[in-house]
């Protein structure tokens, strides 16, 4: 048993102990080392790390429901953290919707998922190395990166990550798991362009930085003095780091449990709502090919699993913790998370799955290319070739209307090669329209694992050819 | 109970171990927080978290580790430990690292606050935001929200130097929204989410009961309104979206660290340039932007920032010329500034970085309705639904949630699903008519750095007029 479920199973014991046995109490224990080298103007400029542990209990007492978390994990300090969330379940006011707690379940984990292997028994998964790697072994991977770059100036971060986790309720469900993570995200800049590559991995191994810093600078050397286009429709291809962006929306906005019950979301089930060559699965567990390193169980205990969001156009399903689930008169899914009863539940793993492409000729400014979008950009006759979305907003979450602004590298492709550099371009578009029946062109062989900028999702992530794409402004306003 | 052994511990252990500088910051942090939807408490947390974060200068670079153990010995081997990843940076070093000069201060700050959030019962908040949605729900929303937040921070920063500084900062706030669900589409309205560093006080006059019902009406009318017109027009915004837009065209665009490229590959740079600090024209005379972390009650107010560098007022725009910055004392040094005093951090195990304070707009001469009134053709809009802005803070795209057509002087139809767009410069520079009734507007999810903070600004600001703006941008 992990350090983290006995601090569990202390925690429910206590609940008992101070609230009765008629209490419902679930604990998350989540052990979290992360290390993360930043660096810019290229040298390391920000080189930080942290351990911590933290213990989160949720407590429904009389029909009421509290919760509360402290990093403090003494007895006394456990002490104080069940004291008080009884003391704020006892005057809340009731709590109609709480759903019941998760009864005991087997977790689903396979021989694949890359958390599964100290505790499972199994063989390979888990990278020990990535947990304990040091500020020096993320330091080289930055050295390598700058050095590949060719003198370009340089700017990003290496971070590695580690979780050993728990979670215990008054049911009886008691599991615990532990994930690795390493990724590398970075820029090279040359006379104002940026370029940019971007790489998770649950294996710090799996992370060059000299091929990395490659790519980013030759993404930059292409993007050097950009001419500004007008607005309008253009079709485009979006690389892997741009269709991150896609699926971190239809993840949050359109596949959350709670904004598809209270009607807020576009999903509508069964019917098709995407082009045919879309299927889209929350993967939280990952594959051999597409390791994924979320925890195999979610915050109220329910065993994660993977989750056919969209099959081949058609909306199946979306995320649900115990609350929207019961709303919604289905199962969880298992996404609870600390927020997920006031934000929602939403997939934390998503995965817009790659299609074998036809051989396409080469472009003629490849470098600048990602390798898995080159078939698309050989097939486009004109349109733009779009590294990065950023700064993505949404204006209405019923239809997921989104402004945000291209970055780190845009090119004008005519007759499958690229003809040059464009200054980046603000769009505003609805994301269900771009990728509606007959709106997809092309998707790319290869899904590229992506991390999060913010938290810890995770995104697997092909280039997407569009036939449409709506430009609201440039440079100029 | 003062924790200045422990940070006090944790610096001697980084200097022990090569350090040429080290700070330490002990918090111990409270929030508590709740929301309610349709008339029952949705989620109450009340969150507790303590630890040490210790920051090492070694060579050129600096190196940070936290932990949440506030024994002494784990504040020394946090201290040793944050040295050690100093001396690992040197594998990529850049220039030396300085540091502009700080005298040493022992001191003590709290915020005020009239009524200690933390104090009044659950039971009487849970009945507020209960109430509230109930009295949107009977006025016609279709779905109702409200919340609060409260963050209790006690700090206590000790540096190599000689810096002794606690601070005990109370902040809350708090809102309620009304949505309307129509035929594809969603309207909401909400009171402006507002928040200070102030008590529950702030709670009490933001009457979420009485303001509800209105909320709820307007929602409604929005799902039948016009669209906003697409266009060149007048623009006057109401004083809680011209927050936002001070904090995202302004705000991020002063950071020195933007400024310096140290944001450059997440957050993104500036488009500023250092050689024309004093001489660049930001906007029209009318804008004068100021730092002021001093501004009684609002949510990016302390005493010390988190490098021990004492809170005071200075102009980052003066008559519409760009003359300040937002400054650490490392990026303050590297651009041969002469002050810093603006880094923060969002908790104990996370590195303090160049942070707004409150950046607000100084009043004008005129009212809202005098802006109005002297107007022929325009749209006002007000209360911000969406925000996006580029890598360099000059091309911004912002939805509203309400928009009014002003024709001849006058307040017109209300207008659905608003937007403007711009370039900053450009924008500020078009401000020809300025409100004095100004409030200090509170944004508490200010998103900076990696590994992700998140950071509570305060933005002063009063209804403004703009004239050629891009209007009614739609998907």
């Amino acid at each position: 048993m992990s350090a983290e479920l006995q601090l569990a199973a202390k925690v429910v014991e206590l609940v008992r102990e101070l609230a009765g046995r008629s209490a419902e109490a679930e604990v998350t224990v989540r052990h979290h080392a992360l290390a993360l080298t930043r660096f810019a103007n290229s040298a390391i400029h920000q080189n930080v790390a942290e351990a911590t542990t933290g213990v989160r209990l949720r407590l429904h007492l009389d029909g009421r429901t509290a919760s509360g978390s402290s990093t403090l994990t003494s007895l006394d300090g456990l002490r104080s953290l069940v004291g008080r969330t009884i003391a704020a379940a006892r005057v809340t006011p009731p709590d109609p919707a709480w759903a019941g707690l998760t009864r005991p379940a087997a977790l689903r984990i396979s021989a694949a998922h890359p958390g599964s292997g100290e505790h499972s028994g199994l063989a390979f998964g888990f990278d020990e190395a990535t947990a304990r790697a040091t500020p020096a072994e993320r330091a080289a991977r930055v050295r390598a990166f700058v050095d590949a770059a060719g003198g370009l100036e340089t700017a990003g971060y290496c971070r590695t990550a580690y979780v050993s986790a728990a979670f215990a309720n008054t049911a009886g469900q008691a599991v615990e798991g532990r994930t690795a993570e390493a990724a590398m995200d970075a820029i090279a800049r040359d006379r104002g362009a940026d370029g940019v590559a971007r790489l998770a991995s649950s294996r710090l191994a799996d992370l060059d930085g000299a091929e990395l810093g490659a790519r980013a600078a030759a993404k930059a050397r292409a993007a050097v003095a950009p001419a500004e286009l007008p607005p309008g429709h253009y079709e485009v291809v979006l690389e892997p780091t741009a269709v991150a962006d896609l699926l971190q929306n239809f993840a949050v906005f359109g596949f959350n449990g709670k904004s598809f019950v209270q009607k807020q979301s576009f999903a509508e089930l069964g019917k098709e709502q995407f082009d045919p060559s879309v299927t889209i699965v929350d993967d939280p567990l990952g594959s051999r090919g597409e390791p994924a390193p979320g925890l195999p169980f979610d915050d109220e205990g329910t065993p994660a699993r993977s989750l056919v969001l969209v099959r081949d156009g058609v909306t199946q399903a979306v995320a649900h913790d115990r609350t929207s689930a019961a709303q919604a008169g289905v199962e969880s899914t298992g996404h609870a998370a600390p927020a997920s009863r006031s934000w929602g539940p939403y997939p934390s793993h998503p995965r817009l799955e790659a299609v074998p492409a036809p051989a396409g000729t080469s472009t003629g400014a490849s470098a600048a290319v990602a390798e898995s979008a080159r078939p698309l950009v050989a097939r486009m006759r004109r349109g733009l070739l779009v590294t990065d979305l950023w700064y993505t907003r949404v204006l209405d979450p019923k239809t997921l209307v989104v402004t945000g602004l291209t970055r780190n590298g845009v090119w004008l492709v005519e007759d499958g090669e690229i003809v040059r550099p464009v200054s980046n371009l603000r769009f505003t578009q609805s994301y269900p329209q771009a990728l509606a029946p007959g709106g997809v062109l092309g998707i790319g062989a290869e899904s590229v694992l992506l991390p999060s900028s913010w938290d810890d999702a995770r995104y697997a992530a092909p280039a997407l050819h569009l036939a449409s794409w709506k430009i609201t402004g440039n440079a100029s306003g | 109970m003062s924790h200045f052994d422990e940070a006090g511990a944790a610096v001697q252990a980084a200097l022990d171990a090569g350090a040429r500088y080290a700070d330490a910051r002990v918090m111990v942090c409270r929030t508590e927080s709740m929301t309610a939807r349709d008339g029952a408490v949705e989620d109450l947390g009340s969150d507790e978290s303590a630890g040490l974060g210790v920051r090492a200068l070694v060579g050129s670079s600096w190196g940070f580790y936290a932990v949440p153990d506030l024994a002494e010995p784990a504040a020394r081997a946090a201290g040793r430990r944050a040295a050690q990843i100093a001396a690992a940076s040197a594998q990529v070093a850049g220039p030396p690292a300085e540091l502009t000069p700080s005298s040493p201060v022992t001191a003590s700050w709290a915020s005020d606050c009239v009524v200690d959030p933390l104090s009044v019962p659950l039971s009487d908040k849970g009945d507020l935001l209960v109430r509230a949605t109930l009295a949107a729900k009977e006025a016609g929303a279709d779905l109702a929200q409200a919340s609060y937040a409260i963050w209790d921070t006690h700090k206590w920063f000790v540096s190599s130097e000689g810096h002794r500084v606690d601070q005990h900062i109370r902040e809350c706030g708090g809102g309620v929204t009304a949505h309307a669900i129509g035929d594809g589409e969603v309207q909401r309205r909400s009171l402006p989410g507002q928040y200070g560093t102030r008590g529950w006080e702030l709670i009490d006059e933001l009457d979420l009961v009485g303001n509800a019902p209105r909320l709820a009406e307007e929602a409604r009318e929005l799902l039948t309104a016009p669209l906003c017109p697409a266009g060149e027009t007048t623009l006057i915004l109401g004083g809680s979206q011209l927050a936002l837009q001070i904090h995202e065209s302004v705000g991020h665009a002063i950071e020195l660290d933007r400024i310096l490229g140290w944001e450059a590959a997440f957050a993104g740079t500036s488009w500023l340039d250092l050689t024309r600090l004093g001489s660049l024209r930001y906007g029209s005379e009318l804008m004068n932007i100021t730092i002021d972390p001093t501004f009684p009650g609002a949510l990016g107010s302390f005493g010390f920032d988190d490098e021990g560098t004492r809170a005071a007022k200075r102009h980052a725009v003066r008559d519409g010329v760009w003359v300040g910055v937002l400054a650490g004392r490392d990026s303050a040094a590297v651009a041969g500034l002469d002050y810093a005093g603006s880094v923060r951090s969002d908790g104990w195990a996370r590195l303090p970085m160049v942070r707004m304070t409150n950046v607000g707009l100084e009043p004008g001469p005129h009212t809202l309705d005098e802006i109005i009134a002297a107007t022929d053709d325009g749209v006002f809009m007000d209360v911000n639904r969406s925000w996006s802005i580029d890598d360099r803070r000059l091309n911004f795209q912002f939805g509203c949630e309400i928009g009014y057509e002003i024709k001849n002087g006058r307040r017109g139809r209300m207008l659905r699903n608003p937007t403007y767009t711009g370039i900053g410069p450009r924008f500020w520079q078009s401000m020809d008519m300025l409100s004095s009734e100004t409030i200090a507007w509170g944004t508490p999810n200010c998103g900076k750095g990696q590994p992700g903070q998140v950071g509570h600004t305060g933005h002063p600001a009063a209804p403004a007029r703009f004239t050629d703006v891009r209007v009614g941008v739609h998907g």
